[in-house]
């Protein structure tokens, strides 16, 4: 055994890799001007890797490492896709602010590569260097305009703070490591699968818990996520608010019903109480807001509730609603990004949810945009948002997780008031200054894209669905 | 039956017209002015396309009408089911007869942002429609929970003063009821494999399963109708939403919770609907009786209508509690006489507001001197609010009270009180606002119905007459769903009460 025994399925990483690696020599080459060609060459290069995954054969490999199949598809899929919207988006901003260097391309490109083997880590081990390749990349970027204080303090709390989460998913891994005794996901599920599981190991699964819920920031462990969102550059946020959240909810959805299955018992009352923190403080804690990238974090925190309410049940169902869940969510929250990178006055961004006072008004495209995407979050029909949330609901209740359930409607409802504010300024408030024209011809079309795809949601429902159930039936077979 | 997916048709020919409206770009007076044509003509057409419902209607029969049912989640056994039958018919007619109305009746008092204005409209027309039509259960809820939006940025862009607060109490209150009922639909959805209508109905749940069940449908259905006491958004929508947006909003979206009770609460859960019948009749009284005591006391125009408006969907609810004939049919004209004739009163309203722009009952008086054709129109509304015989709103309320007398004499008496309490307040303000001297400086100017709005009255009247003068061209429609209501809730209680008794024995 070299080690190597098909490795074939793990292409569009090696690709994603070299591409990286590629990529930097280019931009070193070139020096000046180099920044757009190898942002564009990135975004090529991420577009290929969605052929490649697409294309890669489901299978496990690399000494058992690496296991390759179609929920690892679809969520690389929306990695991708989110990666190379964030590159795209990111141009005009950094360009502006006179960050825009070879360098953020590429950083994107390793850390996605790290998301990606995150997605599809066979082994306790592989999960780790997945994380820390992604995480390491990450916390470069969000310190990337580096003269700003606020930036750098991002960059650096990010560290700090994920560096800890890092520890207790390691520690929590050795624990389970020395009471099961292997660290491959088969052989760990087939220990568990034995009965009883030792003290030791389900301590070790409460820290493994807890340095996820970390990365997908929720409650308890969310303080991290307003500061970062604030304090990073806007593109850079609008990255933290997709791929590395899918990432990392991916990774907890296999880590789960993977491995630690037959522990159900034992996680389910966690996770129940994780997700309904998270909703109930994403709720509330918005609602005070007024920085609009804030309140998004905030957002984010109730999202993410509502995705480990479906990872609660445990069920396939559950699965279903969650890679649902996470698709709709990442369109809703590039969109909803693209407006807020649109936000500028004399060419300096402005963050303040009262800058869209009159949107409606001067820009009445983006304001209808922008309703679409709040309306979405909020969960109201016809728009997609709603039908994540009525299958992840769906699972719950069929799982018997009623009272969760109900909380989370009516957590559903709190947070509706702060979407529907948004729309107020937007729509109700009387004109401010307008902001700067023309609007990207990138944002428009990302903002644009998103807003038909949320309020066509019905016509693509069937597909969407047809997809999805396919890539959950995999981790149940 | 003609081949045509009629239902589909009307359902969303209006959102065609609002695709359209959105593609019209200009100068903005010429967008106003050929947005509202636009509007007018796709809603107009609406309204006669809707029409060939009813003239191909068959009323020898209970089942589904117009059904078209495709598979819309395959594998999840989720229907685009559409169909109507003799209790939801009327309601699609309600609604496309209404928008063009409405339309007409925002063709000056809207000068701001007509197009947006224009789509939200039709966008509604859509959302109401659909909702009236659907017979799948989420089918149902994406319209039913749809309409708050378009409903949301009609009050919270053109209405007034406090436009904000009331478009945020409007939408908050009634998401929270709907939710529960989003989670009832999903565990209905669990136990019966399908969110079709007729499977779900043929569910037979224990009384314990459809308690709490029952209790989140009434959660969602009670705000929307609205009940006491869970009514106190509507005044506060109504004063501030513009004149049209009241008008849909007493004529077709407060149906909507009590269609949702004949719809679904009914026939999913009749032994609940029985079980809980005591608590709809006390809530329903305490609205009739206090709700018009309270309209007494009202000093502005649009609020006394409002809580008239609640006292009037409680005799609804008296009488589709009441599970008989009388009762039922009688909640059913009741919903459609008040869906014309409070939409009325509204536009009533709206006539003087255009002119003086104040709601308040003593800045007025005296209007006869200056308007006659306006205080004849409104006092034919006003009489048939007040149920005069002769007019719709008679028809509805000696049903509902027939019904209501045979299942209990108290509700009958409560609701009779109602009654003439209702008849106080009506006339009153009718003799506030028409008689008396005309003393007001800028009244002695004040003009009379213009030609445009003698068109959007002409209809109205029409109908308030027909409706009160030969009522049976509407409840032969109606009886035959409703005999069959009966029959399946009958069949549900006595195959309980069979069942005890064997136990028993």
């Amino acid at each position: 055994m070299t080690g190597l025994e098909n490795w074939t399925i793990a292409v569009p990483e090696i690709f994603l890799a070299a591409a990286a690696m590629i990529l930097l020599l280019v931009g070193v080459m070139r020096r000046e001007g180099a920044a757009t060609l190898v942002a564009w060459l990135s975004v090529a290069s991420l577009v290929v890797a969605i052929g490649l995954v697409c294309a890669a054969p489901a299978g496990t490999g690399l000494g058992g490492q690496f296991a390759s199949n179609e929920f690892g598809a679809f969520m690389k899929v929306l990695i991708l896709i989110g990666s190379a919207l964030s590159i795209i988006m990111s141009r005009s901003y950094l360009q502006r602010e006179n960050v825009w260097r070879f360098e953020y391309p590429v950083l994107i490109l390793l850390a996605t590569t790290g998301m990606m083997m995150m997605v599809s880590a066979n082994d306790l081990i592989a999960l780790y260097l997945g994380l820390e390749l992604q995480s390491l990349a990450l916390y470069v970027i969000a310190a990337f305009q580096r003269d700003t204080v606020r930036s750098s303090e991002a960059g650096l709390k990010y560290f700090v703070l994920g560096a800890l989460s890092s520890g207790m998913l390691l520690y929590g891994a050795s624990l389970v490591y020395g009471f099961a005794g292997t660290t491959s996901f088969p052989a760990l599920a087939r220990v568990f699968a034995g009965g009883d599981p030792a003290l030791g190991a389900v301590v070790g699964l409460v820290f493994v818990i807890a340095g996820l819920a970390f990365k997908v920031s929720a409650v308890p462990f969310h303080m991290w996520t307003p500061d970062v969102y604030e304090g990073a550059p806007t593109p850079v946020t609008a990255l933290f608010s997709v791929a590395p959240k899918i990432a990392a909810i991916s990774l907890f959805v296999s880590v789960m019903v993977g491995p630690f299955r037959e522990l159900l018992q034992q996680w389910q009352q966690i996770l129940v109480l994780v997700s309904v923190a998270s909703m109930a403080l994403g709720a509330f804690a918005a609602i005070g807001q007024n920085n609009i990238k804030r309140l998004m974090a905030y957002s984010s925190i109730g999202h993410v509730g509502y995705i480990l309410l479906g990872l609660a049940a445990g069920t396939e169902d559950g699965v279903r609603g969650i890679l649902l869940y996470v698709a709709i969510y990442m369109v809703m929250n590039l969109g909803t990004f693209a407006v807020i990178l649109s936000m500028r006055r004399h060419n300096a961004m402005v963050e303040n949810i009262s800058d869209l006072a009159g949107l409606s008004r001067s820009q009445p495209l983006m304001a209808l945009a922008l309703a679409i995407f709040m309306f979405s979050m909020a969960g109201i029909p016809p728009l997609a948002g709603f039908f994540g949330k009525l299958y992840v609901f769906m699972a719950a209740v069929n799982a018997g997780l009623v009272i969760p359930a109900v909380i989370g409607v009516l957590a559903s409802v709190v947070s509706a008031y702060y979407y529907l504010r948004i729309i107020k300024v937007a729509y109700f408030d009387q004109q401010a200054e307008t902001f700067d024209r023309p609007l990207g011809r990138d944002m428009a079309i990302v903002m644009g894209g998103s807003a038909v795809l949320l309020s066509g949601f019905l016509v693509f429902l069937g597909p969407a669905l047809n997809a999805v159930e396919g890539a959950a039936a995999v981790l149940f077979r | 039956m003609s081949s045509w997916p009629v239902l589909s048709l009307v359902t969303f020919l209006p959102l065609l017209g609002a695709g359209i409206i959105f593609c019209i770009t200009g100068r903005k007076e010429m967008v106003a002015r050929n947005a509202r044509w636009a509007a007018l003509w796709v809603s107009l057409f609406t309204f006669a396309a809707s029409l060939i419902l009813w003239l191909e209607f068959d009323a020898s029969t209970a089942e589904f009408q117009f059904v078209e049912k495709a598979e819309w989640i395959p594998g999840f056994n989720v229907y685009y089911h559409m169909g109507v039958d003799g209790i939801s018919m009327f309601f699609v007619l309600l609604s496309t007869f209404l928008t063009p109305i409405c339309v007409l009746a925002s063709w000056k008092a809207i000068e701001t942002r007509v197009k947006e204005y224009m789509i939200a409209f039709l966008v509604l027309e859509t959302l109401m429609v659909g909702m009236f039509c659907a017979l799948d259960l989420v089918l149902f809820y994406v319209f039913f929970e749809g309409v708050l939006i378009p409903m949301f940025l009609i009050i919270g862009v053109w209405g007034g003063a406090r436009r904000v607060y009331a478009a945020f109490k409007f939408f908050l209150y009634t998401l929270a009821g709907s939710v529960l009922m989003l989670l009832a639909i999903i565990y209905l959805y669990a136990q019966a494999g399908t969110t079709d209508w007729g499977g779900v109905a043929a569910l037979q749940l224990p009384l314990a399963a459809q308690i709490p069940l029952w209790l989140a449908f009434f959660a969602s259905f009670a705000v929307k109708v609205p009940m006491w006491p869970v009514h106190t958004w509507l005044p506060d929508a109504h004063v501030e939403a513009p004149t049209a947006g009241s008008v849909i909003l007493a004529g077709v979206l407060l149906k909507m919770g009590a269609y949702g009770f004949l719809r679904f609460s009914l026939p999913i859960m009749p032994l609940a609907s029985e079980f809980f019948a005591p608590l709809v009749f006390v809530l329903s009284c305490v609205a009739v009786v206090y709700t018009s005591l309270v309209a007494l006391a009202q000093e502005d125009m649009k609020k006394l209508i409002a809580y008239s408006s609640v006292a009037h969907m409680g005799f609804v609810t008296i009488g589709i509690f009441t599970f008989n004939t009388q009762g039922l049919q009688g909640a059913i004209y009741q919903m459609l006489s008040h869906g014309i004739v409070s939409a009325a009163l509204f536009l009533c309203v709206g006539v003087v507001y255009d002119r003086i722009h104040s709601r308040e009952i003593a800045r007025y008086g005296g209007l006869v001197h200056r308007m006659p054709k306006y205080a004849l129109v409104f006092m034919v509304f006003t009489l048939a609010s007040v149920g005069l015989p002769g007019l719709s709103g008679f028809v509805g309320e000696i049903l509902v009270l027939v019904g209501a007398y045979k299942a209990n004499t108290w509700v009958a008496l409560f609701a009779t009180t109602g009654l003439i309490l209702g008849a106080a307040y009506a006339l009153w303000l009718y003799r506030r606002v028409i008689f008396g001297e005309l003393v007001r400086e800028d009244l002695k100017s004040i003009l009379d119905l213009d030609r445009r709005e003698i068109a959007i009255f002409a209809p109205l009247i029409v109908m308030t007459v027909w409706m009160g003068v030969y009522p049976v061209s509407f409840l032969d429609v109606i009886a035959p769903s409703v005999e069959r209501l009966i029959f399946n809730y009958e069949a549900a209680i006595g195959g309980v009460k069979a069942a005890a008794l064997a136990v028993g024995r």
